[in-house]
């Protein structure tokens, strides 16, 4: 199985229809994919930061809108997902592979790899764990979640994911 | 002329557009000249009414969004200006009065009260419609006549505060409201 293209129509099934991008090592298969069916609105953005504050503007505006980013990007967003997201309770999506964890090569990853999860609890940021094909499935949970309470969250998808035997 | 004399000469331009106002005194300063339920008043996220706006422009392409942000804003974020200029939405003037300070802080002065043109920058960035206004008279004429499309206005002002209140709406209701406005009258 395509993890890649799996994630990419659960994407779709939920009706996100515009992704705001900072790539990452670990989703470029993924971005590959959005950007060969390029059915999906997309823009690049420059930080993380600044695709909230697109992705609030555009949920203003009646769509619904996801970030794609890596989790160093988290550390980036607090003030925007603290006094824009979670102040104004718009609820928007957090798609973020979570670097620095298991599997990790790279060692300057760690620092903010080893904190992700503390970080996501501390803000009251719900968040959703991806890390095999079954877990896909939080995707739709996640959306049920930012339906019911109007608060944003984030899915954070571990390296695992891809190494999953099928 | 100050950011208060500025607001009020757009202010009296405005009709349905939708408008996103960067946080702090120029919010207030808007509020306590026309409210609107078709503002949207930033109350945090310094640095981000640009991006708020382009999301907005780009989900709502029939309506005319007017973003109004200053020097200390903008220079926070700077991507911005290309991400905008690079989608190059239909229908977003963003409106930036330059003060040359951080008004809601103390007005400290920012890099454009020095060697920093954000007019420039903007023209470095991919915008192709930038404007430079020094005199109040001007700011009227260029909003009625400007042709739709991704507009940059720089507006140089000098430093200094109205003395108004905070806003009293709380966030939800900003929202709220904001977002039921577009439900209402002609162009959906």
């Amino acid at each position: 199985m395509n993890v890649d293209l799996k994630i990419y129509e659960t994407i779709k099934d939920v009706g996100i229809n515009l992704l705001l991008i900072l790539p990452d090592n670990m989703i470029q298969g993924l971005i590959k994919v959005i950007n060969e069916k390029n059915e999906i609105r997309k823009i690049t953005i420059t930080r993380e930061e600044e695709g909230m504050g697109i992705a609030a503007g555009a949920y203003l505006g009646g769509i619904k809108p996801a970030l794609l980013m890596q989790n160093s990007g988290l550390g980036n967003s607090i003030n925007a997902i603290k006094s824009l997201l979670q102040l104004y309770k718009i609820p928007i999506l957090l798609i973020m592979s979570h670097r620095g964890g298991e599997g990790e090569k790279i060692m300057a990853q760690n620092q903010m790899g080893q904190v992700t999860f503390n970080l996501l609890e501390c803000i009251n940021l719900k968040y959703f764990i991806v890390n095999s094909v079954k877990t896909i499935e939080n995707f739709k949970n996640a959306m049920i979640f930012m339906q019911d309470n109007s608060k944003s969250a984030a899915i954070v998808l571990e390296r695992s994911l891809w190494r999953e035997i099928t | 002329m100050k950011r208060y004399d500025v607001l009020k000469e757009i202010v009296k331009t405005l009709k349905d557009e939708l408008v996103i106002c960067n946080l702090g005194f120029p919010s207030r300063e808007l509020y306590y000249i026309k409210d609107r339920e078709k503002n949207f008043y930033m109350l945090g996220s310094m640095g981000l009414t640009s991006s708020i706006a382009l999301g907005l422009a780009i989900s709502q392409p029939k309506r005319n969004i007017y973003c109004i942000d200053g020097d200390g804003s903008i220079l926070m974020n700077l991507g911005s200006l290309s991400t905008i200029a690079n989608i190059n939405p239909v229908n977003l003037t963003l409106i930036v009065i330059d003060n040359e300070a951080y008004g809601s802080t103390g007005n400290q002065k920012t890099h454009t009260s020095d060697r920093t043109n954000l007019a420039l920058i903007a023209k470095g960035a991919g915008f192709e419609s930038i404007t430079v206004i020094l005199d109040k008279e001007d700011i009227k004429a260029q909003l009625k006549n400007q042709e739709p499309g991704c507009n940059f206005i720089l507006i140089k002002a000098n430093p200094g505060n109205a003395k108004v209140d905070i806003i009293p709406l709380d966030p939800e209701k900003i929202k709220k409201r904001f977002m039921e406005s577009m439900n209402k009258g002609h162009r959906n």
